[in-house]
């Protein structure tokens, strides 16, 4: 019998089999390429996706561990064709280089906000430290997450 | 290591670029058009291209008998939309949107109606790669003059429609306009129905940086979109109908050989291909999953042969030094007897650089497809006119029959020279029959990748009572020649680079040896200037007369606030400058050790850089922060370690790279000189960072650090 999980809304099958880590179903069967691989050992963060809405590290858990709670990638963050605030904020800071690692980040920067509306830099450093980027962006992306801060506190009132 | 690809292809680059291939586009006329639509279309014959790649003091590969060369082109589709090609590749360092805003900018159209096809063999004019700083140097005043002979062809069509002198006509704003009577056609009008070429013979740019319109300003990246909604296609993202997933059997060491292999297992599992060739054994299979247990099930024995290890380097490579009377590695000027006696102080000391991973946060990949006759690799790499060369030699293949095509990058850092995955990708391919692709693992990219070489460096100096250098002997032994000769005036000097055959192999990285060369050089300097009881800043200005060197050191020590005054225990400042490539850098650094623990946390950098005339500033402020980070890097932790033919640490858990808490406050002085070409900007900003830092040590401590990296385990206790 085919497993389902439930990915930005929509439930998909998955044959792949249950031990797979959720990034290789995402990527390679649901062609969710937005995740990306870096390291396969939950050490860059460039594979983060939200699990009931917390970050987790798409190459370490096996498929069968995500079955059942809702998958958000990247890919289901843009709603009617307008990007999440996190999002438009990194284009607006030009918080990438290479942008490998933005996928990752983005998804991390969105949990950090849903959790803490207005962090403090040193939250935001503490809160990214598990994200590589090998590029050297690290102070736009500490930028931009504080411009989405602001946008989406201004976007709540 | 003597796998497939490293006995039928050229070994890869190992230091400096010296020799670079040949080749004559050819692509016919006709056949441009046939791909492009019809339209107005201007190449670009310049006769200094691949002279200009080749390495400053390095035997003549000479503009004079290199063939005309086609190194860029534009093309006016009869929608008006503007197309740049270049063979060059998008790696994060920003060059899509830099040379389409050079386009737009002399073109005179909107800088959205602009887009650049790069790094594509079928495509794209030949190019040797994108390395050495060089795209801005050579891609921006090409395009310049294509975009300028463009805009006269475009102001020609107009005249002979309108039947007057081109002379009273102007271009701008997209279209030509007749003054005198008001009449103006858009460039898609004059280029619809046309089938127009022009070739165009090497001149220098005719618009100065002082009156550039759409370059020079801070535009954001293209396409920046599809990278914040995961939307961009990376190599390692792509999908084609039937592809199957590759996986490489590596050896256990370097070195080994294969004693006894029993495939069998592997052969009948369902819809699995293993392919055994010489020394590579891979597998592809329908999915990585199946592909990893194919590998799993192969059986193999290797013969393991004893290797140098990461902790006797230093002494291996003194003592495997090549004895060379090659004078290309030697420059020598006055008498350093003469200038050592003249000495009041003397110093001589030893630096060390380890080897350092580039790491980029895409590993190594490709797709490779073989259809009608024709063999098609899509790669994350530097070099695509190289690896299409290499594919058609392994698999004995005519040029044009291969096709390498780079999508933008997940970077490269100097680290993707090679053609390592579309070679594996399209040997299991061709067994295969079907499309592979093959991503290498971050273990396999930290160990089967190639290096910045270690090296190890010998300075001996003498300096007169007045803090006036009288000598300087500065010895390479194998990390390379890149900025290797002082910029500082001093009558008497020897400088030579020592070769030692390869340990690890090793390749370019983002400003080669330019990085160990100025640790060395500035670590040295600033014990001199401490010997001298000088300021480190006065001593390095009573040396220097390179003005622009000066200029950037006092841009960097002005906003730093250069001499700081500590105010706490643990506290040093430190700076470092100098040249490369065209550019010139100067870095002031802040640290703050925790005396009881030994901890070191750098505060503060404050980098001034200069390129010549800036295309982008916000592009390259992104390039220089950038820089610095990965600087830190090298500078304080990263290193290979390597035991037995295996690289001991090759995870992100056990190799440090810079993360969040290791990025001080940072400011980026961008001095924009109109008055000079634009130079290159993707290295230079990476090689002052670490003597700043650790001069910065020095002076907090009085601890003299004289091998990279710096602080691996931090300063130890007391």
């Amino acid at each position: 019998m085919a497993m389902q999980i439930e990915v930005n809304g929509k439930r998909c099958a998955v044959s792949y089999p249950p031990d797979t880590p959720l990034l290789y179903v995402l990527r390679d069967e649901l062609g969710l390429t937005g995740t990306k691989y870096g390291c396969g050992e939950g050490q860059c963060g460039a594979c983060t996706v939200l699990l009931a809405g917390a970050p987790r590290r798409s190459c370490q858990i096996p498929v069968s561990a995500a079955a059942a709670k809702p998958i958000t990638t990247i890919e289901g963050l843009e709603k009617e064709g307008k990007l999440h605030p996190v999002q438009q904020a990194f284009l607006d800071a030009g918080a990438f280089q290479c942008a490998y690692c933005t996928s990752g980040m983005v998804m991390s920067s969105v949990v950090l906000l849903q959790t803490n509306a207005n962090p403090k830099r040193e939250e935001i450093v503490q809160f990214l430290q598990g994200n590589v980027c090998r590029c050297g962006t690290h102070p736009r992306i500490i930028e931009a997450v504080q411009h989405a801060a602001k946008m989406m506190q201004e976007r709540a009132r | 290591m003597n796998t497939l690809r490293e006995r039928l292809v050229a070994e890869p680059e190992r230091f400096e670029f010296g020799a670079v291939p040949m080749h004559q586009f050819d692509l016919a006329r006709r056949e441009f058009f046939k791909i492009l639509g019809a339209g107005i279309a201007v190449f670009a014959v310049a006769k200094d291209a691949l002279a200009q790649e080749t390495a400053p003091g390095s035997p003549s590969f000479h503009s004079e008998e290199s063939p005309k060369e086609i190194t860029s082109w534009l093309h006016i589709g009869e929608d008006g939309m503007v197309t740049g090609f270049t063979g060059k590749a998008e790696m994060g360092q920003n060059i899509r949107t830099s040379i389409s805003q050079t386009l737009a900018d002399e073109l005179r159209v909107p800088f959205e109606s602009v887009r650049l096809v790069m790094g594509d063999t079928a495509l794209t004019p030949f190019d040797a790669g994108t390395f050495g700083s060089r795209t801005t140097p050579t891609m921006t005043p090409q395009f310049r003059r294509v975009a300028e002979a463009a805009r006269n062809l475009l102001i020609g069509v107009a005249a002979k429609e309108w039947n007057v002198p081109p002379e009273g006509l102007v271009a701008a704003d997209a279209k030509v306009t007749h003054p005198a009577s008001k009449r103006s056609l858009t460039y898609a009008e004059l280029a619809r129905g046309k089938t127009l070429a022009q070739n165009l013979p090497a001149e220098d740019p005719i618009t100065p940086a002082t009156e550039w319109k759409i370059a020079g300003k801070p535009l954001p990246k293209v396409d920046g979109r599809a990278f914040v909604t995961g939307n961009h296609k990376y190599t390692s993202d792509i999908r084609l109908e039937g592809m199957l997933y590759g996986k490489v059997l590596r050896p256990p060491s370097f070195g080994a050989t294969l004693v006894s292999y029993d495939d069998s297992a592997a052969k009948v599992m369902s819809g699995v291909t293993v392919v055994r060739d010489a020394d590579f054994i891979g597998v592809a299979a329908p999915s990585a999953h199946e592909a990893h247990k194919a590998l799993d099930a192969i059986r193999t024995q290797w013969k393991e042969v004893p290797q140098v290890s990461s902790k006797e380097i230093f002494s291996y490579l003194k003592k495997n030094a090549e004895p060379s009377s090659n004078e290309r590695f030697r420059h020598q000027k006055g008498s350093l007897e003469e200038g050592l006696a003249a000495a009041t102080h003397g110093l001589e000391v030893t630096y060390n650089v380890a080897y350092i991973a580039h790491s980029p946060l895409e590993p190594r990949a490709a797709v490779a497809q073989f259809a009608d006759g024709q063999l098609t690799v899509w790669t994350g790499t530097q070099r695509p006119f190289a690896n299409r060369d290499e594919l058609a030699s392994v698999f004995h293949m005519p040029e044009s029959k291969v096709r390498v095509i780079v999508p933008d990058t997940g970077a490269a850092y100097g680290g993707k020279h090679t053609s390592d995955a579309a070679l594996e990708a399209a040997r299991l391919a061709r067994a295969a029959g079907k499309p592979v692709k093959v991503v290498w693992t971050r273990e396999e990219e930290f160990t089967w990748a190639y290096f910045r070489p270690a090296g190890v460096i010998e300075v001996k100096s003498g300096i007169a009572s007045d803090g006036k250098l009288t000598a300087w002997e500065f010895h390479n032994y194998h990390s390379g020649m890149s900025a290797i000769e002082t910029p500082y005036d001093v009558a008497n000097q020897l400088t030579q680079y020592h070769q030692v055959p390869l340990v690890l192999r090793s390749g370019s990285y983002r400003g080669l040896a330019a990085t160990a060369n100025h640790f060395a050089r500035e670590t040295h300097m600033d014990a001199l200037a401490h010997a001298a009881k000088m300021d480190p800043l006065e001593f390095r200005l009573k040396n220097l007369s390179n003005a622009r060197i000066r200029a950037v050191l006092e841009a960097a020590t002005r906003s730093f606030g250069w001499p700081r005054k500590k105010t706490q225990d643990g506290q040093g400042f430190g700076l470092a400058c100098g040249t490369e490539k065209g550019s010139c850098v100067a870095a002031c650094a802040e640290v703050a050790v925790d005396l009881a623990s030994g901890g070191v946390r750098v505060v503060r950098v404050v980098e001034a850089f200069e390129c010549g005339a800036i295309v982008n500033p916000d592009g390259l402020r992104n390039q220089v922060v950038g820089a610095i980070i990965q600087g830190l890097g090298g500078a304080l932790f990263e290193a290979v370690e390597f035991e037995n033919g295996r690289i001991t640490n090759p995870h992100f858990a056990t190799y440090r790279v810079p993360r969040f808490r290791d990025v001080p406050e940072i400011e980026a002085v961008l001095l924009d000189r109109k008055d000079l070409p634009s130079a290159g900007a993707g290295e230079t900003p990476i090689m002052a960072i670490a003597p700043a830092v650790g001069n910065a040590l020095f002076d907090a401590t009085g601890i003299r650090l004289n091998d990279l990296p710096l602080v691996p385990s931090g300063l130890g206790k007391g």
